[in-house]
């Protein structure tokens, strides 16, 4: 006989209501078994009606981001058994509008990311024929532990100036402006540097570090917007005391 | 009794939850954080502390005596008790910080961070020490 | 091109404020506030300090002491005011009530500390 424990599962459907409700589902406890298991099994066999996103279910495309109990987590990582007896609350990423049950809006967010330019920014591209940019180990080092992230905005559910200033660009696209902006093949440092020092872009930031600490894949944005500051009050004075710089 | 919402049949309304001013009571990891903030009160102070005591030390002797009589107060002792552990919080978390904004390289590997924490906190016993001599009147 | 915003100066000095708060403050505050009126270290004599802060080389220190962690607070604090009482819609008086205060402090440092006999 498998134990049971019980997902407590915010459920907004806006042709019947206009706030959340919780919704109980009894599942079966697995050893091996995650919350996105729980919500497919929830789905599959007690009520087809719940909606939420998902897709590798091995912590790599960032789709099934979700608040469990109140902390935000690839619910494709995250054990059912770490939090039995339970229950166990699974609700939307907060800071986002809710669409439906546990799919957020994140429009907003798309925005603000094409906003820093997250591509290789070149003033003339190299012919084909002279080959590939070169890298050594050293210079991918230098922004790798950045371009691990997967858009999954479980940093976004942890930061409260996202929650609080919609002008805030935010953590991940923070981190992903960095990504580039330390890539030695990027030159579009400038370009981003006008769009993140405006006045929330990164300044809204008060290294709360939460960010940080929920990111599934150790990105770290915390310390990327940090580095960020420092960067952008050098360029500033660098302006300010020698404004013959190459404008 | 249901509410019924306002919205078109085939464009839901989204639901926007709006963040309470009380959102830092909630976790008591956002409230260490507004705590952490809340240390700049402490610092503000300190320095109209420090303030008060250098015009007391322009003014004579009788005004520094008075400043010290101000000090000997308990509720004075109890306020900078108060004010010393949140100053202490900001040295803690400041120079725990610190690393994350300055990753330094060595032969391409990453240092740990308490390696970058580590010299700022023996500045700081240091840059007491040497202020502690010289206000007790070392030279 | 936009304008690019002058946070980068704020939180220079914020940072800079922050670091001599660290090191310095806590000694400073455990020597005056607890040690001394507890008398658990005897107070320098009056003649002894005031031979300390008056040399031009300590009334420097005192100013940049007095004037960065001004700054740090003022800053941490308006951000704090932001994103504990959601007040930012009166962001220009905050920021003349943080930063203003701050240089109202910095130049009653500056005024006390020339005027130190």
């Amino acid at each position: 006989m498998v134990d049971k424990i019980t997902l407590e599962v915010a459920r907004y459907r806006p042709e019947q209501e206009a706030e959340p409700t919780f919704k109980s589902y009894e599942v079966p406890l697995h050893k091996d078994w995650v919350v996105l298991d729980a919500l497919n099994y929830i789905k599959d066999k007690i009520d087809g009606t719940l909606s939420y996103r998902w897709s590798c279910r091995m912590g790599v495309c960032g789709s099934c981001g979700m608040m469990v109990n109140g902390d935000p987590k690839l619910t494709c990582a995250t054990f059912l058994s770490h939090y039995a007896p339970g229950p166990i609350r699974v609700e939307p990423l907060r800071y986002f509008p809710i669409v439906r049950d546990l799919v957020v809006e994140i429009t907003d967010f798309m925005d603000k990311l094409k906003s820093v330019k997250p591509w290789l920014v070149r003033e003339e591209e190299k012919p084909i024929s002279e080959g590939e940019y070169m890298q050594t180990p050293e210079q991918l080092d230098s922004y790798k532990q950045f371009s691990m992230c997967i858009n999954c905005l479980c940093c976004y559910a942890a930061c409260p100036v996202v929650g609080l200033d919609e002008h805030f660009i935010g953590p991940a696209a923070i981190a992903l402006a960095q990504r580039y902006n330390k890539d030695s093949r990027d030159q579009g440092a400038e370009e981003r540097l006008d769009v993140l020092s405006q006045h929330e872009g990164i300044w809204g930031c008060t290294f709360n570090g939460e960010c940080t600490r929920v990111c599934p894949k150790n990105v770290d944005p915390a310390g990327a917007i940090q580095q960020y500051k420092i960067k952008a009050v050098t360029e500033w004075y660098k302006s300010l005391l020698m404004p013959w710089g190459k404008k | 009794m249901k509410q019924s919402p306002a919205y078109t049949l085939y464009r839901p309304k989204w639901y926007r939850k709006r963040v309470s001013t009380w959102w830092w009571t909630e976790q008591w990891r956002s409230f260490k954080f507004i705590l952490r903030e809340l240390s700049s009160l402490a610092v503000i102070y300190f320095v109209a502390l420090l303030l008060w005591l250098l015009w007391s030390l322009g003014q004579g002797p009788e005004s520094y005596a008075e400043f010290q009589a101000w000090m000997r107060e308990p509720f004075m002792i109890a306020f900078n008790l108060i004010a010393f552990l949140f100053v202490l919080y900001h040295t803690i978390t400041w120079f725990n910080l610190a690393p994350k904004a300055m990753p330094v390289r060595l032969n391409g590997k990453r240092l740990p961070e308490w390696m970058i924490a580590a010299p700022n906190y023996a500045a700081w016993i240091v840059i007491s020490a040497v202020m502690a001599w010289l206000i007790l009147g070392g030279n | 091109m936009a304008k690019r915003s002058n946070e980068p100066l704020l939180w220079s000095l914020f940072s800079g404020g922050g670091m001599i708060a660290a090191l310095i403050i806590p000694v400073l505050l455990f020597l005056f506030g607890l040690a001394f009126p507890l008398g658990w270290i005897e107070a320098p004599s009056y003649g002894s300090l005031l031979s300390l802060v008056r040399h031009p080389l300590a009334r420097l220190a005192l100013f940049v002491i007095c004037s960065l962690p001004l700054f740090h607070g003022a800053h941490r604090f308006r951000f704090t005011l932001y994103d504990g009482l959601q007040i930012k819609h009166l962001n220009e008086l905050i920021v003349i009530f943080c930063y203003g205060g701050a240089v109202v402090g910095t130049a009653l440092a500056a005024y006390i500390l020339w005027n130190l006999q």
